[in-house]
């Protein structure tokens, strides 16, 4: 079997994609659900770096945006999610309907 | 402006119509000026009673001075002038062109001279009511559109006047608009006309499709050479021209507007619905002669018609107590007569009689209305409320209306044509050509009618004037005559039914000059129709069906009338009748006569209540069930959709999260395939 | 070989702890596992010579990002909780199949090009020559600062909105 670093890479960053979505689909804390979704991005951030090697390095300059923005991401998206409980006291997202018209 | 006496040396020169758009404008001018009237003077009386008449009597001189122009000018070809291009699309023109020929400055003299006489007793009779300025204006409106009608040089134009008498029928009809009976009597004329002008526009529309024109001179010189004699298309042509004419002159089967349009005032009876309006379909068959004698079919379509007409209404006058009504049915009997002569192709009888009839019609008419007029001042004055109209309500008024009486009885004595009245020319010539061209069965009719007519009238004056007054003892002290402007044109028309039937004089009397002016005023106009005639076996005979010479039949029918108007006069005189509040229903065969043979029963039951149910059903299922229905039905699908997205829509993340993993798949499925 | 040996324990590393997040019922303990998966995964940025990422990766992604998420369990007292978080057995079905799915989709699309899109030797030589006459921050930086600039800028506007918006949401109502 050829193992090359890049295309297990490759394979690793897949099977990490499709663990954060079952993740997302599974769980219901609002807090795990988020984890799962930073999970799901740096998969992403390791199929740009793998690519980088050929593709030249501007794959890693857009995998630190990726990290700015996921960072920001995260801090709103955590602050909905406080201000949310304070009003409900859980977090269970499925019992929020406050998308519904 | 040429000067008359200029006109009257120069003859045989060539005619020139003389300021003939003055003749339509001036009634116009007089429509919008009284129009205006109504709203902006409404308290002043002097203008309209001004204007009114005198837009009529200009028009009248300016027709006269025409009339004695083309006299001096002699025989010659009808001078068409044009004042605008109405309708002019690639090779069809309609233009607004006016005819001056002898038929049309004949009509004209009839309609602004009877019109004159009528505005002014107007004055008198409507002078107290508060749409005085209103009456004048649809009046002098209904003689601009009779003048457009007549002088209309195209079948277009003359439609133009067509419709619009009818819209003006329709004003004055419904007059008195608050009353309801009286806006539905207006509304039902202009109902009937309008199934007739139907059958005018598909009759124009099918001379257009084969003539390309709609201008009388093209078509009556192209139609014997491209139309076949007795073909479909003439017949179909002229078939559909008489059910306008059936509409308009009240003929079976559209005459049931003419007896209730009398809710109108009386003068627009008199003007509208006996001299004039009324006439306009005789005019057409007159004016279409060369077309109609080319359809043996249509034409006695017409004749039978005609003569069908006369005997059925005047079996229905016989019975009628409301004065004005036994005229009306007594007009709609005197049109059959004349549809009779155009139809058999006697069209100078036929414009003969439409000429005296309006005489002694609108004298009738008018005096009638000072019947009315007087009645409704006596009732008025006691606070009564009973019908001036009604004849069991009126008895022996001769003495305390002589003038009227007078008159009136000129008018029944020429209407039952008698020697030496107007209609005893007129009337007397229809029934002798019908018998002369060979028509034994509606010479029979003719003659009938002729003596019934002369028995209801006489049943109406003696009913009116003579006998017992039933008015009541109050009422009785308030009952004069009416005022001159109101007597003065019921003696013009006197005079004129005394002395309109010497203009033709016929030979085949002896003993009397014959003066047959007006048959060779008209005969240019007719010749072609009547050549048509000739040309395919008409014959005129010197006898009638059953023997006997011209002097010998207009002799036995005076004598006739005479003796039916006696012994009517005898036997209703001393009768007495019950005014009409307490008077017995009409039984037997008298109640079939005086409900109008059920006709409009029959029409209500078989034409109308069906319609409605239509209607109705058009109502309910189509446009409230399947038009409403689908619309709401839309509104309540696109809800219903509305409601399958709402189930999208949780609100929980878990299910959009699940969508969009759902989404991302079937992307990346369409990458990878 | 060393590589090899590394990468695989990375890998490992990182695939567990991924899949013990989403199963653990204790927030914090899932926290932990996660931040096992991106330690691992920093270490391969290692392996594939990205060494600025790893760095950022451990300081920003680790370091603060799951910190600043362990903050706001603690501010909620999640930690405590055991009740059931996961949900029912269909939807677990339901993401073990997207996820096989998504994982056969990506799987097959990032290999699709075959072996001349991934590297190999060449692209390896290629990185060093590049990591020598920059440095591993300048390889990185050199892009950023130059084409980049504009991204680059609007990144750290976005940032300030994102600390304003989390201020914003997150205080109390004032009383």
């Amino acid at each position: 079997m050829n193992l090359d670093i890049e295309t297990g890479s490759l394979a690793l960053s897949a099977f990490l994609f499709a663990v954060g979505a079952a993740g997302v689909l599974v769980r219901r804390n609002a807090i795990i659900m988020f984890m799962c979704v930073e999970l799901m991005l740096n998969a992403v951030n390791l199929t740009l770096v793998v690519f980088s090697r050929s593709l030249g390095f501007e794959a890693q300059v857009l995998v630190f945006f990726v990290m700015a923005v996921a960072a920001a991401e995260a801090a709103v998206g955590l602050a909905i999610i406080i201000a949310i409980f304070r009003h409900y006291e859980l977090v269970d997202v499925d019992r929020f309907n406050l998308l519904r018209w | 402006m040429v000067s008359l006496p200029l006109l009257l040396q120069e003859a045989h020169a060539a005619y020139e119509p003389i300021l003939p758009a003055l003749i339509l404008a001036l009634p116009l001018a007089g429509a919008v000026v009284n129009g205006m009237g109504a709203f902006l003077w409404r308290e002043n009386k002097a203008i309209p009673s001004v204007v009114g008449p005198l837009a009529v009597i200009g028009a009248f001189a300016l027709v006269v001075v025409n009339f004695f122009a083309m006299r001096a000018a002699g025989i010659h070809d009808p001078a068409v002038v044009t004042l605008w291009d109405w309708i002019s699309a690639g090779s069809f023109r309609v233009g607004v062109d006016l005819q001056f020929d002898q038929l049309s400055v004949l009509m004209m003299l009839v309609v602004t001279g009877v019109s004159s006489v009528i505005h002014v007793y107007s004055v008198g009779y409507m002078g107290q009511d508060p749409g005085y300025s209103r009456y004048f204006s649809y009046l002098n409106l209904f003689v601009f559109f009779m003048l457009v009608l007549v002088l209309g040089a195209n079948f277009g134009l003359t439609f133009v006047g067509w419709e619009g008498v009818g819209l003006c029928s329709y004003l004055l009809i419904g007059f008195w608009y608050e009353n309801r009976d009286f806006a539905s009597a207006g509304k039902k004329a202009f109902i009937v006309n309008r199934i007739g002008d139907f059958g005018f526009l598909v009759a124009m529309l099918l001379l257009f499709v084969h003539f390309g024109t709609l201008d009388y001179r093209s078509v009556f010189a192209a139609a014997p050479a491209t139309l076949a004699y007795g073909g479909a298309i003439v017949t179909t042509i002229t078939l559909f021209l008489f059910l306008g004419c059936t509409g308009k002159s009240a003929q079976i089967p559209l005459y049931v507007w003419l007896p209730d349009a009398m809710a109108g005032p009386t003068p627009v009876s008199a003007l509208i619905h006996a001299a004039t309006m009324v006439t306009a379909g005789v005019y057409l068959v007159a004016r279409a002669g060369v077309l109609f004698a080319m359809a043996p079919v249509a034409q006695a379509i017409v004749a039978a018609v005609g003569a069908g007409t006369a005997i059925f209404a005047a079996t229905i006058a016989t019975q009628q107590y409301d004065i004005k009504k036994v005229l009306a049915y007594s007009t709609v009997s005197q049109l059959g007569y004349m549809f009779l002569a155009v139809g058999i192709g006697a069209y100078t009888a036929g414009i003969f009689h439409l000429m005296t009839h309006a005489f002694f019609k609108a004298l009738l008419f008018l005096g009638s209305g000072a019947v009315i007029h007087a009645m409704h001042h006596a009732y008025h004055a006691t606070d009564r409320h009973e019908d001036p109209n009604d004849m069991r309500n009126h008895g022996g008024l001769r003495r305390w209306m002589p003038i009227t009486f007078a008159t009136m009885w000129i008018g029944t004595l020429a209407i039952s044509g008698i020697f030496p009245f107007a209609g005893f020319f007129s009337k007397d010539e229809i029934i002798w050509y019908t018998g002369a061209y060979g028509y034994g069965l509606l010479w029979g009719v003719a003659l009938l009618a002729a003596v019934l007519t002369a028995g209801y009238m006489t049943r109406l004056m003696v009913m009116t004037f003579h006998g017992e007054n039933r008015t009541g003892d109050e009422e009785r002290k308030h009952l004069h005559e009416v005022p001159a402007v109101m007597w003065v044109p019921l003696a013009i028309l006197a005079v004129l039914s005394v002395v309109g039937g010497w203009v033709n004089v016929p030979d085949a009397l002896p003993g009397l000059p014959g003066v047959h002016a007006l048959h060779d005023w008209l005969h240019p106009v007719f010749a072609p129709a009547r050549g048509i005639f000739e040309a395919h076996g008409l014959h005129e005979a010197h006898a009638s069906p059953i023997g006997g010479g011209e002097a010998l039949w207009a002799g036995i029918s005076t004598v006739a009338a005479a003796v039916v108007i006696l012994l009517t006069f005898r036997a209703l005189v001393r009768r007495r009748y019950e005014p009409a509040a307490g008077a017995p229903e009409p039984t037997g065969l008298a109640a079939v006569l005086y409900n109008k043979w059920y006709v409009d029963e029959l029409y209500d039951r078989v034409i109308v209540r069906p319609l409605l149910a239509l209607w109705r059903g058009c109502w309910r299922i189509v446009d409230a069930g399947l038009i409403d229905g689908t619309v709401n039905g839309l509104a309540a699908g696109s809800r219903a959709v509305g409601w399958i997205g709402s189930l999208f829509q949780t609100g929980r993340v878990a299910t959009y999260m699940f969508y969009f993993v759902t989404g991302v798949l079937v992307i990346l499925a369409t990458f990878l395939l | 070989m060393i590589e090899t040996f590394f990468f695989l324990l990375f890998a490992v590393m990182a695939a567990v702890g991924a899949v013990m997040m989403i199963g653990s019922r204790n927030p914090v303990a899932s926290l932990m596992y996660l931040v096992l998966a991106f330690f691992a995964l920093s270490g391969i940025f290692v392996l594939l010579d990205a060494h600025f990422l790893a760095a950022v990766q451990v300081i920003v992604y680790t370091g603060a990002i799951l910190v600043l998420f362990l903050f706001v369990i603690m501010l909620l007292n999640l930690g405590h909780r055991e009740e059931v978080d996961v949900r029912g057995l269909a939807a677990r079905l339901v993401a073990l199949v997207a996820g096989a799915g998504l994982f056969a989709f990506v799987g097959a699309l990032v290999t699709r090009g075959g072996r001349a899109t991934i590297a190999g030797d060449a692209g390896r030589q290629m990185v060093e020559a590049l990591l020598a006459s920059r440095g591993a921050v300048g390889a990185v930086a050199e892009p950023l600062f130059t084409s980049y600039l504009v991204p680059f800028e609007v990144t750290s506007l976005l940032l300030l909105v994102a600390i304003v918006g989390a201020i914003v949401l997150a205080r109390r109502r004032a009383p």
